[in-house]
């Protein structure tokens, strides 16, 4: 074991994982955070509170990531490159770590021009790969990124992700090699629609022997609306919505369209759980956090391991 | 090349009319190949601003002259015998050449004419774009001859991010992702291993990291 992380006990014992995401509130209401952090109670081992997502700016990660952890919950910080250099990266390691949190995402952000500050300047002193290779090194050798010894190390159980559905197709798994050379402890997938395109990354992952040196978890989210599954597909960079996902969302009727969009995001998974290599899910329910429950439950997800 | 576009009119004007006589200084060198502050830009900055000034009521008299390299102080010595005549001097250099007539003349004002840009290379007629952002240090060799410092959005140096799509930058369309070109060289050039070592951190002190970079060159410097 590297770490006391929640998420890694229960995947070196060999469960499938579950997280969810909280994406902190654009203002001062700690209570939102509250609020989100109930739904996913005993539902998913770890919750992923999103950095400024979209570029846009909300609650720091780590302060929600604090709340989390006050309401019983497992926190998977997320920090991207974007938005600071790597003494304020380590800073807030640092902190977060002293504070009881032990897990954390390596991103490198959405570009500024999709949120709403595109007049900010984007940091990116380290990208993605480099800041989990630095992470790894404070862990592992104790050291700050500078070389200089840390007192009191902290130690991280240490994510990054992976987008199978990008170009070009043929770097995706070599990419996904080289965050696993840098230090990624578990690697957190975009959200999966296309899942032939994934099973087809996964057998190059498996090529490889990349699934026996990280933990994958599958990302999945559910669609609400037909009009949320057109705007993933035409809007998302990166994103992979098959045609036929979004005819079967447009061939029911408005008011059934959440519960088809549920429906939708269990049966992935179920066909994901057959896929070698999978190590657990990662289910991004944005805004609807309250619907995580019950597709674990569906899904057979629950209850909960203990470990 | 250094690439420069002119400012609008009404910012230069907003800056010129004040003075009875300005000195309009253009530059023969990377500003005249990207159109932007040659001697033609001058005269015909020139004009128009004669124009622009009399329809307003205000006659502000222009001399124009157009230097062979603005950034070298022994081409703006030129300028001796006609600064005393001038107010002001606008320049229609880069940033560069703007700084060199404002160190040498002191009691001056001098305005800058165009928004210096980038250093960028010709793509077509008419089209310049970002290639190169001085970082100091130079990883082409290990890119495959294309930079992802400048080229790419997010200045990864082991991209590419999850938004590549279709050749494109995440950001745009127009844009080509520079980790797709990096990939396309790589393999053109059978040097794909070199996709699988990490580009370490970079070290910034070599490019703006560590304040205002000089460069001497003892076997040269008098
Ligand atoms: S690596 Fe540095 S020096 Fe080389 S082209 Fe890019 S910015 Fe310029
Ligand atoms: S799409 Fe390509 S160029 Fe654009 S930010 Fe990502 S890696 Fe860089």
């Amino acid at each position: 074991m590297k770490t006391d992380s929640k998420l890694e006990k229960i995947l070196a014992a060999g469960h499938l994982a579950v997280t969810g995401e909280c994406g902190p509130p654009r203002g001062c209401m700690p209570d939102k955070v509250r609020e989100k952090a109930k739904y996913l109670e005993g539902v998913v081992d770890a919750v992923n509170i999103t950095d400024n997502q979209t570029a846009m700016v909300r609650m720091s990660s780590f302060a929600a990531s604090v709340i989390v952890k006050q309401e019983g919950l497992n926190p998977l910080l997320q920090m991207v490159s974007r938005d600071r250099n790597r003494l304020s990266m380590q800073a807030d390691i640092i902190g977060a770590y002293s504070l009881g949190i032990d897990t954390m995402l390596c991103l490198s952000g959405d570009h500024t021009r999709f949120g709403d500050h595109p007049m900010a300047l984007n940091v990116h002193d380290l990208d993605s790969i480099q800041m989990i290779k630095m992470v790894k090194d404070m862990r592992d050798e104790g050291k700050f990124q500078g070389g200089a010894e840390i007192k009191g190390a902290p130690k991280m159980f240490i994510g990054a992700a992976a987008n199978p559905f990008a170009d070009p197709f043929e770097l995706r798994v070599m990419r996904l090699a080289k965050k696993i050379n840098a230090g990624a402890d578990f690697i957190q997938t975009q959200c999966i629609f296309n899942v032939p395109k994934f099973e087809q990354w996964m057998e190059g992952v498996r090529k490889m022997g990349l699934h026996k040196k990280t933990y994958i978890l599958a990302g999945v989210t559910p669609m609400k609306s037909v009009g949320a599954a057109r705007f993933m597909q035409k809007r998302v960079p990166g994103m992979d919505v098959p045609q036929e996902l979004v005819d079967r969302m447009a061939s029911v009727p408005k008011e059934e369209q959440a519960e088809e969009g549920v429906k939708i995001c269990v049966e992935t998974i179920q066909r994901l759980k057959q896929v070698e290599g999978v190590s657990g899910f990662h289910i991004m329910a944005i805004e609807w956090e309250e619907k995580v429950p019950e597709i674990c439950e569906r899904a057979g997800l629950l209850p909960r391991p203990q470990v | 090349m250094i690439t420069a576009e002119r400012k609008p009119l009404e910012e230069i004007i907003a800056c010129v009319a004040p003075f009875r006589k300005v000195l309009l200084v253009g530059c023969n060198e990377c500003v005249t190949v990207c159109a932007a502050g040659g001697r033609k830009e001058v005269g015909l900055l020139a004009s128009g601003l004669h124009m622009a000034l009399l329809q307003q009521g205000k006659s502000v008299e222009i001399r124009e002259h157009t230097l062979e390299r603005q950034c070298d102080p022994e081409y703006v010595e030129e300028l001796n015998s006609l600064i005393d005549g001038a107010d002001a001097v606008l320049s229609m250099a880069c940033g560069c050449g703007v700084q060199t007539i404002a160190g040498r003349y002191k009691d001056k004002p001098v305005f800058p004419a165009v928004n210096t840009k980038f250093m960028g290379a010709s793509e077509r007629q008419g089209v310049w774009a970002e290639r190169c952002q001085g970082c100091g240090n130079c990883l082409l060799g290990q890119t495959g001859g294309i930079c992802p410092i400048a080229r790419c959005a997010k200045r990864l140096m082991n991209g590419p991010c999850g938004g590549s799509t279709k050749g494109s930058c995440e950001i745009d369309p127009d844009t080509d992702c520079a980790w797709q070109l990096i990939w396309d060289r790589l393999k053109a050039l059978g040097l794909t291993e070199n996709y699988v070592e990490m580009i370490p951190a970079k070290d910034w002190r070599t490019s703006i990291g560590n304040g205002p970079r000089k460069i001497i060159r003892e076997d040269l410097a008098e």
